[in-house]
């Protein structure tokens, strides 16, 4: 194929590239001063708990070096927690511990640490090794997120998220991303997890990738991805709705997990999302971001209308 | 939202372009100056720039000046000297170049330019010999004894005044003692002279200059020239290497000396070497060099240390070109987004080959030493500090071993900016951390990459001679950067990371 139909084939599926995106949404929509939010977890938490959007319970914040010698003080002795940067990026620097026994922290994978490695981990953390800028950071302990039991069974040690794109508060496209063992229990496709693309309308599977390559079965359960259904959809499509209305971002992806007692939690925001979820939905984003920039006002509406529109707009023709 | 119109965005790439165009072809067509190198004739513009400091008192200083001479030939010459009385003299066959001022004060700069044009040796006009031979040795005692052995051996394995000289050299770098001995009193050049003059052979010292474009603060090289009766040879007293090459341009070949200053101290003088193309239709004009048109949009009015140091900076643009294109249009992924552009002109100064393989051992030692600082837990700012500092003891190790090992090459790796390469190692190695070697390989990869394509440009002749004598260019560079910028296509590298939707 020649570049130039290879380039008229993406360009007609409304495949939006890296250059576009950065040009015609993320700078446009995005203005920089709102970044600061959505770059540290612990004030997105903060307004998030504002804005009474669910979120993981917080255990403890540490700040300084200092603390780290107290580190064992802030962590819970009977059940399982969350290590992680606030302003880490890409799931970098996140330490899930899902039990404590005799003084051992049991990783998911059945690994045992010392309190010694959780303490330099920490260290770690505040000097800036996973921050996006390589700046001095914050440490957040969160509890531990018990994933749905009907979607836990799809991931493979690790908690399968949904990402949702949020455009001026209409939710757009969404995936849902499924830790593998190629993947070390990440969450991320370009380390190698499976994205699903899901349905707006419905909340079903509609396609599966990984490596940007095109899949049907979960490589570690075997689970066949695309019957997947991800259930309270709606009431998840409103929580990422709501997270607009939170930080005010216009071009937005919302990391969401479907907690078993709390229901739709919000894990993290992000400024520039969107492209791998285009391979993984087998779909382009520009003509649904095309679709709401006709709209007048869209942050007009409410959620309810937003989501309709999204559902009756995006919803994949069989 | 609001959306800025693009029009005068669109005006703005279009009049860079235009003005850029244009003031490229006025240069091109009012100063002469052809597109390509190579369909001209070469001439080398010398400028000699003497510092001095003085006491308000009268100043007289004289400076040594070539004149044409085998290879060259003196096209014309310019000083600048505000206030100074200046003129040239003959004397004992030499030329200078004589300064005066009444009253002068402070930090002096004088500049005397001149422009060779390189000729075949063999059509050049011949230049009689003149040394004044003396055939007794200025030095008693001692020295003389020493001496006297040296030539003895000399000439015993040698046939003739070439020979002789050759022998004679090999003898001072074989015979370490007495060689160190004789170099208290003189130095070897002038040793050999008086040697060579008392066995009779005609020789005089002469200070040489290589020419190679683009140098600046260069100095003269004292030389041998041994007349056999016949013809002239040049020889390099500390090699006995023989011959003049085609780049080498004799400054000084009189008894007198280089600069002679009267009323000032702290005096130098100092090089600075440019290489123009001159077309071969104004060589029959022989005031092209001084006389210009009053339009002289270009750098070439600058004096030529100047204009040697402008000649890499304006390349610069150009690997910046390169980053832009392989970044946006290509989709390469570099570590940091100039740092490649960095590396590139590093290579320019070290040689590719000794900068590949500098770069690439010295970045390996920093990360094996960085993986053992990010065991400490150090605060980021200390633990590239260390990072620092350990390159340059990695740098100094390689230099010192290399230099034992009789590779001088190795000695070039100081040119590499060492802020630079601890942000190399630093960066690689929290990559290293957070997303494993592939990604490293990844990047480091492409930056290489993206240096050695900006590389190959720079030091491409067509792209030097056009950055350097055509300033407009640099206005159609902005603009290209400023349409890439506005590029909302695709990238190469996305239609294989979207090659499941071109299916």
């Amino acid at each position: 194929m020649s570049i130039f139909s290879a380039y008229k084939k993406l360009h007609n599926s409304g495949l939006l590239g890296m250059n576009r995106r950065n040009i015609s949404y993320v700078s446009r929509y995005n203005p920089r001063s709102l970044f600061p939010v959505v770059d540290n977890k612990l004030t997105t938490k903060k307004l998030a708990l504002e804005h009474q959007v669910s979120v993981p319970d917080l255990i403890g914040v540490i700040e300084d070096q200092s603390e780290v010698s107290s580190l064992k003080k802030y962590l819970p002795t009977d059940k399982g927690f969350c290590i992680k940067p606030a302003k880490g990026s890409g799931g970098k620097g996140i330490l899930v511990i899902i039990d404590v026994k005799e003084d051992m922290y049991v990783r998911p994978n059945g690994d045992l640490i010392s309190l010694e490695e959780l303490e330099r981990h920490v260290s770690n953390i505040l000097a800036g090794l996973f921050s996006l800028g390589g700046g001095i950071d914050s440490t957040i302990i969160e509890s531990l997120i018990v994933v749905d039991p009907l979607l836990a069974s799809y991931s493979f040690e690790g908690v399968p998220d949904i990402r949702v794109i949020v455009f001026q508060g209409i939710p757009v496209m969404a995936m849902m991303r499924l830790a593998c063992a190629a993947s070390h229990g990440k969450a991320n496709l370009h380390q190698g997890a499976v994205g699903v693309g899901i349905d707006i309308a419905t909340g079903k599977a509609i396609n599966a990738v990984q490596n940007d390559e095109l899949i049907s079965l979960h490589p570690d359960t075997g689970q066949d991805l695309l019957q997947l259904e991800i259930p309270n959809w709606n009431s998840l499509l409103e929580l990422a709705c709501s997270c607009f209305d939170m930080c005010g971002l216009g071009y937005l992806g919302v990391d969401l997990v479907l907690d078993s007692k709390k229901g739709p939690t919000l894990l993290e925001l992000n400024a520039r999302p969107g492209l791998s979820i285009q391979i993984a939905n087998g779909i382009g984003l520009v003509p649904r971001l095309k679709k709401v920039e006709q709209l007048t006002r869209p942050e007009r509406m409410s959620t309810a209308e937003r989501i309709a529109f999204a559902q009756t707009h995006f919803a994949l023709e069989r | 939202m609001k959306r800025h119109s693009r029009t005068p965005f669109y005006l703005l790439i279009a009049l860079l372009i235009v003005s850029g165009l244009a003031l490229t072809w006025y240069r091109h067509y009012a100063f002469d100056v052809p597109w390509l190198p190579g369909e001209k004739r070469q001439v080398w513009s010398i400028e000699a720039k003497i510092e001095f400091l003085a006491q308000g008192e009268p100043i007289v200083a004289s400076l040594a000046i070539p004149s044409s001479q085998p290879g060259f030939e003196l096209m014309g010459e310019h000083t600048a000297s505000p206030g100074y009385g200046l003129s040239f003299v003959e004397k004992d066959g030499g030329r200078r170049a004589e300064w005066s001022i009444r009253n002068a004060t402070g930090l002096q700069t004088l500049y005397y330019r001149i422009d060779m044009l390189s000729l075949d040796f063999e059509d050049s006009p011949y230049h009689p010999p003149s040394p004044d031979i003396r055939f007794k040795l200025k030095k008693e005692g001692p020295y003389q004894t020493a001496a006297a052995q040296l030539l003895a051996r000399a000439k015993e394995r040698s046939a003739n005044a070439f020979t002789l000289t050759r022998e004679l050299i090999s003898e001072f770098n074989t015979q370490n003692q007495t060689a160190r001995f004789l170099l208290q009193e003189q130095s070897r050049t002038q040793w050999l002279v008086e040697l060579l003059n008392l066995a009779e052979i005609k020789s005089r010292e002469v200070l040489v200059l290589t020419l190679e474009d683009g140098r600046r603060r260069q100095s003269l090289l004292s030389y041998l020239q041994v007349y056999d009766g016949e013809e002239y040879q040049l020889f390099d007293p500390r090699t006995g290497k023989q011959g003049q090459a085609a780049n080498q341009l004799l400054w000084k070949y009189h008894s007198d000396s280089l600069l002679d200053l009267v009323g000032g101290t702290q005096s130098n003088v100092h090089f600075s070497v440019i290489e123009q193309e001159v077309p071969v239709s104004r060589m029959l004009d022989r005031d092209l060099l001084s006389d210009k048109p009053f339009l002289d949009i270009s750098i070439h009015s600058l004096p030529l240390e100047e204009q040697t140091l402008f000649k890499g900076i304006l390349l610069v643009p150009v690997g910046v070109l390169v980053v832009v294109f392989l970044r946006i249009l290509i989709g390469l992924r570099t570590s940091g987004t100039f740092m490649p552009v960095l590396i590139a002109i590093a290579f320019i100064q070290t040689s590719l080959l000794t900068g590949l393989l500098g770069f690439v051992l010295v970045v390996t030692a920093g990360l094996v030493i960085r993986s053992y600082l990010s065991q400490l837990n150090l605060l980021l700012v200390a633990r590239i500090s260390a990072v620092i500092i350990s390159v340059i003891a990695i740098i100094a190790a390689f230099s010192v071993l290399s230099f034992q090992l009789g590779l001088s090459e190795g000695l070039k790796i100081t040119f590499f900016p060492m802020i630079i390469l601890a942000w190399t190692i630093e960066r690689m190695s929290i990559l290293w951390e957070e997303e494993g070697p592939q990604e490293v390989l990844v990047q480091v990869g492409g930056s290489l990459f993206v240096a050695l394509v900006a590389y190959v440009l720079m030091t491409n002749e067509v792209v030097r001679h056009l950055t350097f004598n055509f300033l407009g260019l640099q206005l159609v560079f902005m603009a290209l950067v400023l349409l890439m910028g506005n590029y909302t296509g695709y990238r190469l590298l996305e239609y294989r990371r979207f090659k499941t939707m071109l299916k």
